[in-house]
């Protein structure tokens, strides 16, 4: 690979010119993998005996064809979006968390058990209750992961992990033990919360608010991590967390802060599938959104305004898995197939960081 | 005694299904965390294991399958491990690209991989391994099945003297040692950095491969896609309790091949109304593990001095 489709060549001398010139070198290296995860994928397809051309087309068609598909879409990317900050967020620090689908499941979890509490209240007041239950939950969850590695050095990657299965069993027993509601026969859930304080659809659409919320919190993080004392302060502590200490950085502060922060975005993506789309808790919070957002924290390289096209496209392969079964005969396992070679194929491409010719972009740790 | 099985006190069924599951479910620990050993040995770290456990498993079951004979499965499960570790060797040689994001990367990629090609053979019945009837003393057929070995878990004790025979006293051993502990030095000695990792790590992946062929084809004996259960994630963290001593990974393997029964035991028994939590036991043990011996400055004794540092 010796060209970058993206490497039109820009006038370096405007300030535009070289933020935008910045920007391509930032984003070039996880496009070109894109595209060849596309050309893998693409093979793998033929292999298959289906057709990679029909498959993209069908593909396409199912996420972004129209408007019925960019409303499954956005109904997807939302927890998505919302659950990648749990990974984004931590990352600036250093911290690889991969606690996404537990602080997601706690954080709808959470907020059942407020919405349950709060029936009597009125609607905002009671959704704005489980909104703060769901993302304490998750945040504290994150937490305190977060202070376990600084505390007591354990690697936070494997911690995280491990505690998602921890999570999930914990709402799985709740669900089909104390919060059962015994109307629930074939798949047990909690008691529903009532119509009137669930988050409504926009009108006309069967879009909820989730995408927008999403969209905020990704503004507000980068709000934080770029235009603010305690970003700068984040990066200095994931370049090199010694240092940062020894420069009088808050260290423990900061780490606590972001994972905190992070755990809080999934913990509030859990409380947006449980108000706008389940109504209840019940195992269809564990569905993977957890693990897409950890895949698309990294295909974006933990920008926070990066994510927001990326959980889109992931929204959209998703949403696509469905047609791909009936029409081309792959089955549910060949979109894990696709997320595989994406990962692998953007991990390869860090290697190309700042070799390309024509971009000289900051070459950074990730 | 009678020879009626339905005599036996509740206790005892609890206790048998957990010497059971210290024979047939410490098995797949025991390979993961030697194979995660050795890399680690050698400086690098494999995230990856649940994808090689998962990609082990489905192959294994669908070698067995075509072949009919379950050993020829145990290979080729330990091949596909062997292919995953070896995406995983050439990427992480390359600048920049770190071993914690490829492993989680082949993680996905494994099981991504198994759960496609294996949906055919999730409602097959593969030629399992032949089990050592170390029950044999006892006239209660609960027992006589609770103490069914499979001969990987002999194999994998074996296997466990020999590799701290191996870092010990050979000189193969040493170099692997070098790399991890001192890579300048072992550089400056003039052996390859790439070669030495690159051998643990495939070695590592063809153990963890075998691994998952003894889930496909011997306990539980069949491939499907929650076959693994995390334990490949969890083996990492076994491997970090046992102070990358292979001695300790067999003791921490049966550890945790025990704990893993708790739950399914309590629930044949009877006590079913925690089932989730039980089961949910072995992930909080390792928890509990990684936060008792880990440190916040210190290096961990036996920890390998240029683990993961990208030398």
């Amino acid at each position: 690979m010796t060209t970058s489709p993206a490497a039109a060549p820009t006038p370096a001398s405007s300030p535009w010119g070289s933020r935008l010139n910045a920007v391509l070198a930032g984003a070039a290296p996880s496009i070109i993998a894109l595209l060849a995860a596309v050309l893998l994928f693409g093979l793998f397809c033929f292999s298959q005996g289906a057709s990679p051309l029909a498959v993209f087309a069908s593909i396409n068609k199912a996420a972004f064809g129209s408007w019925y598909s960019w409303q499954n879409t956005l109904v997807r990317a939302a927890p998505i979006l919302l659950a990648a900050l749990c990974t984004a967020l931590p990352a600036r620090t250093g911290l690889f968390v991969i606690g996404n689908e537990g602080a997601l499941v706690l954080g709808g979890l959470g907020a059942v058990l407020a919405g349950l509490a709060t029936q009597t209240l009125s609607p905002v007041l009671a959704l704005l209750l489980m909104a703060l239950a769901g993302g304490t939950a998750g945040g504290l969850w994150i937490m305190a992961a977060g202070a376990l590695h600084h505390y007591r050095g354990v690697n936070p990657t494997i911690l995280t992990l491990l505690m998602n299965y921890v999570a999930i069993a914990l709402l799985d027993h709740v669900v089909e033990g104390p919060l059962r509601d015994p109307a629930s026969l074939n798949k047990p859930s909690s008691r529903a919360l009532v119509d009137s304080h669930l988050l409504a659809n926009f009108s006309g659409t069967n879009i909820h608010p989730g995408i927008l919320i999403g969209i905020v919190c990704c503004l507000l993080a980068w709000w934080l991590f770029t235009r603010t004392p305690f970003g700068f302060a984040s990066s200095v502590v994931g370049g090199n967390p010694r240092a940062a200490a020894l420069s009088g950085l808050p260290v423990a502060r900061i780490v606590l802060t972001a994972t905190f922060l992070g755990g809080a975005a999934a913990g509030l993506a859990g409380m947006i599938e449980v108000a706008a789309v389940h109504g209840r808790a019940n195992d269809s919070l564990h569905v993977g959104y957890g693990y897409a957002g950890f895949l698309v924290s990294f295909v974006a390289r933990h920008h926070p305004l990066g994510l927001i096209p990326v959980s889109l496209l992931l929204g959209g392969l998703l949403a696509s898995g469905g047609i791909l079964q009936r029409t081309h005969h792959l089955s549910d396992a060949t979109i894990l197939v696709f997320q595989g070679i994406v990962f692998l194929c953007i991990l390869f491409s860090e290697s190309l960081r700042g070799r390309l010719p024509g971009l000289r972009g900051v070459v950074t740790k990730s | 005694m009678t020879t009626d099985s339905t005599a036996l006190a509740p206790i005892w069924g609890v206790m048998l299904g957990i010497a059971g599951g210290v024979i047939r479910g410490s098995v797949p620990f025991l390979y993961v965390s030697l194979g995660e050993c050795l890399t680690q040995k050698s400086g690098k770290i494999n995230l990856g294991l649940e994808g090689v456990l998962l990609l082990g498993a489905m192959v294994a079951c669908a070698t067995a399958v075509a072949t009919g004979s379950a050993w020829i499965g145990v290979i080729g499960g330990g091949l596909a491990g062997l292919s995953l570790a070896a995406i995983h060797a050439w990427l992480t040689s390359l600048p920049r690209v770190s071993d914690v994001a490829t492993g989680i990367a082949l993680a996905t990629f494994g099981g991504g991989v198994a759960f496609y090609f294996g949906k055919p053979y999730i409602a097959a019945r593969p030629p399992v391994l032949p089990s050592l009837p170390l029950g044999a003393w006892s006239d209660l057929p609960l027992v006589q099945s609770a103490l069914r070995t499979s001969p990987l878990f002999f194999i994998g004790i074996a296997l466990a003297f020999a590799l701290r025979w191996f870092f010990r006293s050979t000189r193969w051993g040493l170099h692997v040692r070098a790399a991890g502990d001192q890579p300048q030095s072992a550089r400056a000695l003039g052996i390859s950095l790439g070669g030495v990792r690159t051998a643990a790590i495939l070695a590592g992946g063809f153990l963890g491969g075998v691994g998952g062929a003894h889930l496909s084809l011997y306990f539980p004996g069949n491939w499907n896609e929650g076959v693994s259960s995390g334990q490949g994630w969890m083996a990492v963290a076994l491997v970090i309790f046992a102070r990358w001593q292979p001695l300790g990974c067999l003791w921490a393997a049966i550890l945790f091949g025990g704990t893993m029964a708790i739950g399914p035991s309590l629930q044949a028994a009877g006590y079913g109304g925690y089932y989730h939590l039980f089961n949910a036991l072995p992930y909080a043990l390792t928890i509990a593990l990684m936060i008792a011996t880990c440190s916040k400055n210190q290096r961990l004794a036996g920890q390998p001095g240029g683990l993961g540092k990208g030398e």
